[in-house]
Protein backbone atom coordinates (compact mmCIF):
# COMPACT_ATOMS: atom_id res chain seq x y z
CA UNK A 1 0.00 0.00 0.00
CA UNK A 2 1.51 3.38 -0.94
CA UNK A 3 0.87 6.17 1.82
CA UNK A 4 0.88 9.86 0.42
CA UNK A 5 1.57 13.03 2.82
CA UNK A 6 0.69 16.32 1.53
CA UNK A 7 1.09 20.03 2.12
CA UNK A 8 1.76 20.66 6.11
CA UNK A 9 1.92 16.78 6.49
CA UNK A 10 4.89 16.29 3.85
CA UNK A 11 6.54 18.75 5.32
CA UNK A 12 6.34 17.73 8.97
CA UNK A 13 7.16 13.89 8.27
CA UNK A 14 10.09 14.98 5.71
CA UNK A 15 8.83 12.72 3.09
CA UNK A 16 5.92 12.88 0.09
CA UNK A 17 4.82 9.27 1.06
CA UNK A 18 6.41 5.75 1.66
CA UNK A 19 5.12 2.06 1.15
CA UNK A 20 3.47 0.75 3.52
CA UNK A 21 3.65 -3.21 4.85
CA UNK A 22 0.46 -5.14 5.50
CA UNK A 23 1.92 -5.97 8.47
CA UNK A 24 0.24 -9.43 7.97
CA UNK A 25 -3.31 -7.86 8.89
CA UNK A 26 -5.84 -9.60 6.57
CA UNK A 27 -7.27 -7.50 3.48
CA UNK A 28 -10.56 -7.94 5.07
CA UNK A 29 -9.70 -6.25 7.91
CA UNK A 30 -7.68 -3.26 7.53
CA UNK A 31 -8.90 0.41 8.05
CA UNK A 32 -8.37 3.65 7.88
CA UNK A 33 -8.15 3.83 11.51
CA UNK A 34 -5.53 1.42 11.81
CA UNK A 35 -3.09 2.84 9.35
CA UNK A 36 -3.15 6.51 11.18
CA UNK A 37 -2.76 4.41 14.56
CA UNK A 38 0.27 2.66 13.21
CA UNK A 39 1.40 5.84 12.10
CA UNK A 40 1.05 7.64 15.47
CA UNK A 41 2.79 4.94 17.09
CA UNK A 42 6.08 5.62 15.22
CA UNK A 43 5.88 8.80 18.12
CA UNK A 44 7.70 12.08 17.61
CA UNK A 45 5.73 13.79 14.20
CA UNK A 46 3.95 11.45 13.61
CA UNK A 47 2.60 11.08 16.55
CA UNK A 48 1.94 14.94 17.43
CA UNK A 49 0.39 15.89 13.51
CA UNK A 50 -1.94 12.37 13.29
CA UNK A 51 -3.45 12.83 17.87
CA UNK A 52 -6.70 12.73 18.11
CA UNK A 53 -8.59 15.74 17.33
CA UNK A 54 -6.12 17.38 14.77
CA UNK A 55 -7.68 17.45 11.52
CA UNK A 56 -6.54 15.21 9.26
CA UNK A 57 -8.89 13.73 6.32
CA UNK A 58 -7.57 10.91 4.92
CA UNK A 59 -8.39 9.68 0.80
CA UNK A 60 -8.14 6.24 -0.38
CA UNK A 61 -7.61 5.79 -4.54
CA UNK A 62 -8.54 9.66 -4.24
CA UNK A 63 -11.71 9.78 -2.68
CA UNK A 64 -12.14 11.11 0.74
CA UNK A 65 -13.77 8.40 2.95
CA UNK A 66 -14.12 7.96 6.88
CA UNK A 67 -11.78 6.02 9.36
CA UNK A 68 -13.82 2.74 8.91
CA UNK A 69 -13.37 2.36 5.57
CA UNK A 70 -11.55 -0.75 4.27
CA UNK A 71 -7.58 -0.60 2.73
CA UNK A 72 -6.50 -2.57 0.50
CA UNK A 73 -2.72 -4.27 -0.95
CA UNK A 74 -2.43 -1.78 -3.64
CA UNK A 75 -4.18 1.19 -2.52
CA UNK A 76 -3.15 4.63 -1.96
CA UNK A 77 -3.85 5.82 0.95
CA UNK A 78 -3.63 10.04 1.20
CA UNK A 79 -3.12 12.15 3.75
CA UNK A 80 -4.95 15.65 3.73
CA UNK A 81 -4.98 18.68 5.94
CA UNK A 82 -7.98 20.71 5.91
CA UNK A 83 -7.90 21.89 2.46
CA UNK A 84 -7.62 26.12 1.93
CA UNK A 85 -8.13 26.40 -1.90
CA UNK A 86 -10.00 28.81 -3.98
CA UNK B 1 -17.89 20.47 -25.14
CA UNK B 2 -15.15 22.18 -23.57
CA UNK B 3 -13.12 20.36 -20.40
CA UNK B 4 -15.45 21.47 -17.21
CA UNK B 5 -12.22 21.36 -15.29
CA UNK B 6 -8.78 22.69 -15.91
CA UNK B 7 -5.68 22.97 -13.28
CA UNK B 8 -3.30 24.90 -14.60
CA UNK B 9 0.05 26.94 -13.76
CA UNK B 10 -0.67 29.63 -16.36
CA UNK B 11 -3.41 32.77 -16.07
CA UNK B 12 -5.98 32.63 -17.53
CA UNK B 13 -8.76 35.12 -19.66
CA UNK B 14 -11.84 35.45 -18.17
CA UNK B 15 -13.90 36.85 -21.39
CA UNK B 16 -12.13 34.21 -23.68
CA UNK B 17 -13.10 31.22 -20.98
CA UNK B 18 -16.43 32.71 -20.96
CA UNK B 19 -16.99 32.47 -24.47
CA UNK B 20 -15.89 29.40 -25.07
CA UNK B 21 -18.17 28.34 -22.27
CA UNK B 22 -20.83 29.73 -23.49
CA UNK B 23 -20.34 28.52 -27.08
CA UNK B 24 -22.70 30.95 -29.29
CA UNK B 25 -25.71 28.80 -27.32
CA UNK B 26 -28.81 31.13 -27.39
CA UNK B 27 -30.66 29.55 -24.88
CA UNK B 28 -28.35 30.81 -22.13
CA UNK B 29 -29.69 33.99 -20.53
CA UNK B 30 -27.40 34.50 -17.74
CA UNK B 31 -23.57 33.59 -17.19
CA UNK B 32 -22.56 33.87 -13.48
CA UNK B 33 -18.80 34.08 -12.87
CA UNK B 34 -16.38 33.90 -9.43
CA UNK B 35 -12.87 35.03 -10.09
CA UNK B 36 -11.12 34.46 -6.58
CA UNK B 37 -7.54 36.51 -6.45
CA UNK B 38 -4.18 36.70 -4.36
CA UNK B 39 -4.96 39.47 -1.22
CA UNK B 40 -1.75 41.43 0.27
CA UNK B 41 -3.11 41.23 3.67
CA UNK B 42 -3.96 38.00 5.08
CA UNK B 43 -4.87 37.52 8.88
CA UNK B 44 -2.90 40.30 9.68
CA UNK B 45 0.12 39.67 8.28
CA UNK B 46 1.29 41.30 4.88
CA UNK B 47 1.05 38.64 1.64
CA UNK B 48 4.21 38.64 -0.49
CA UNK B 49 3.45 35.48 -2.48
CA UNK B 50 1.95 32.02 -1.72
CA UNK B 51 2.47 28.62 -4.10
CA UNK B 52 -0.62 26.62 -4.15
CA UNK B 53 -0.08 22.93 -4.34
CA UNK B 54 -2.59 20.13 -4.75
CA UNK B 55 -3.03 16.36 -5.07
CA UNK B 56 -2.76 15.56 -8.50
CA UNK B 57 -5.42 12.83 -9.95
CA UNK B 58 -7.77 13.25 -6.59
CA UNK B 59 -7.91 17.13 -7.21
CA UNK B 60 -9.30 16.83 -10.80
CA UNK B 61 -11.80 14.16 -9.65
CA UNK B 62 -12.83 16.07 -7.03
CA UNK B 63 -13.90 19.50 -9.07
CA UNK B 64 -15.69 17.02 -11.51
CA UNK B 65 -17.59 15.62 -9.01
CA UNK B 66 -18.48 19.17 -7.73
CA UNK B 67 -19.68 19.91 -11.08
CA UNK B 68 -21.50 16.84 -11.35
CA UNK B 69 -23.61 17.49 -8.06
CA UNK B 70 -24.36 21.16 -9.14
CA UNK B 71 -25.71 20.09 -12.44
CA UNK B 72 -27.89 17.67 -11.16
CA UNK B 73 -28.84 20.06 -8.58
CA UNK B 74 -29.64 22.99 -10.39
CA UNK B 75 -31.13 23.80 -13.60
CA UNK B 76 -28.15 25.30 -15.65
CA UNK B 77 -26.60 23.99 -18.76
CA UNK B 78 -22.78 24.12 -18.16
CA UNK B 79 -20.14 25.21 -15.44
CA UNK B 80 -16.71 26.05 -15.67
CA UNK B 81 -13.63 25.69 -13.35
CA UNK B 82 -9.95 26.44 -13.38
CA UNK B 83 -7.79 26.59 -10.57
CA UNK B 84 -4.13 27.77 -10.39
CA UNK B 85 -1.21 26.66 -8.72
CA UNK B 86 2.53 27.10 -8.53
CA UNK B 87 3.39 30.50 -7.28
CA UNK B 88 1.35 33.15 -6.98
CA UNK B 89 1.61 36.93 -6.21
CA UNK B 90 -1.12 39.24 -5.04
CA UNK B 91 -3.61 40.65 -7.12
CA UNK B 92 -3.38 37.28 -9.03
CA UNK B 93 -5.83 35.34 -10.52
CA UNK B 94 -6.65 31.97 -8.59
CA UNK B 95 -10.00 30.61 -9.69
CA UNK B 96 -12.12 30.88 -12.09
CA UNK B 97 -16.12 29.56 -11.59
CA UNK B 98 -18.31 30.14 -14.05
CA UNK B 99 -21.84 28.81 -14.77
CA UNK B 100 -24.40 29.19 -17.72
CA UNK B 101 -27.91 28.49 -17.14
CA UNK B 102 -31.60 30.12 -18.77
CA UNK B 103 -31.97 32.37 -15.97
CA UNK B 104 -30.00 34.42 -13.47
CA UNK B 105 -31.29 32.82 -9.77
CA UNK B 106 -29.95 28.91 -10.90
CA UNK B 107 -26.75 30.18 -12.41
CA UNK B 108 -26.19 32.15 -9.05
CA UNK B 109 -27.12 29.49 -7.12
CA UNK B 110 -24.76 27.01 -8.88
CA UNK B 111 -21.35 28.97 -9.01
CA UNK B 112 -22.09 29.77 -4.97
CA UNK B 113 -22.13 26.19 -4.71
CA UNK B 114 -19.49 24.98 -6.61
CA UNK B 115 -17.11 27.40 -4.98
CA UNK B 116 -18.82 26.75 -1.64
CA UNK B 117 -18.01 23.22 -2.28
CA UNK B 118 -14.64 24.10 -3.53
CA UNK B 119 -13.23 25.36 -0.66
CA UNK B 120 -13.52 22.71 1.85
CA UNK B 121 -13.32 19.54 -0.71
CA UNK B 122 -10.68 19.82 -3.45
CA UNK B 123 -7.33 19.05 -2.31
CA UNK B 124 -5.28 22.54 -2.31
CA UNK B 125 -3.31 23.74 -0.12
CA UNK B 126 -2.10 27.31 0.14
CA UNK B 127 1.35 28.38 1.24
CA UNK B 128 1.68 31.86 2.24
CA UNK B 129 5.31 33.65 2.16
CA UNK B 130 5.03 37.02 4.91
CA UNK B 131 7.89 39.07 6.13
CA UNK B 132 7.93 36.85 9.46
CA UNK B 133 8.26 33.73 7.24
CA UNK B 134 6.28 31.04 5.52
CA UNK B 135 3.38 29.64 6.36
CA UNK B 136 0.68 27.31 5.66
CA UNK B 137 -2.92 28.78 5.52
CA UNK B 138 -5.46 27.57 8.49
CA UNK B 139 -8.59 26.63 7.29
CA UNK B 140 -11.65 28.77 8.07
CA UNK B 141 -14.67 27.81 9.97
CA UNK B 142 -16.55 30.01 7.87
CA UNK B 143 -16.27 28.13 5.00
CA UNK B 144 -17.19 24.90 6.55
CA UNK B 145 -20.51 27.01 7.40
CA UNK B 146 -21.00 27.38 3.70
CA UNK B 147 -21.09 24.32 2.70
CA UNK B 148 -23.58 23.34 6.18
CA UNK B 149 -26.13 26.13 4.10
CA UNK B 150 -26.16 23.65 1.53
CA UNK B 151 -26.50 20.37 2.98
CA UNK B 152 -29.04 21.81 5.54
CA UNK B 153 -31.22 23.17 2.12
CA UNK B 154 -30.72 19.36 1.19
CA UNK B 155 -32.63 18.01 3.54
CA UNK B 156 -35.06 20.19 3.99
CA UNK B 157 -35.64 19.56 0.27
CA UNK B 158 -35.63 16.01 0.28
CA UNK B 159 -38.32 15.82 3.38
CA UNK B 160 -40.13 18.30 1.14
Amino acid sequence: MQVVYLARLREAFGTSGERLPLHGATEDTLTVADILAALASRGGVYATELAAGRAVRVAVNHALVARDARVHAGDEVALLPPVTGG
Amino acid sequence: MPMAVRIQTSDFDVERELAALRDGDARVGAVVTFVGTVREVNDDARVTQMTLEHYPGMTEQALEGIVVKAKGRFDIYDALVIHRVGPLAPTDQIVLVAVTSAHRGEAFDACRFIIDYLKTEAPFWKKEETPEGARWVDARTSDDEAVARWTATESTRSKA
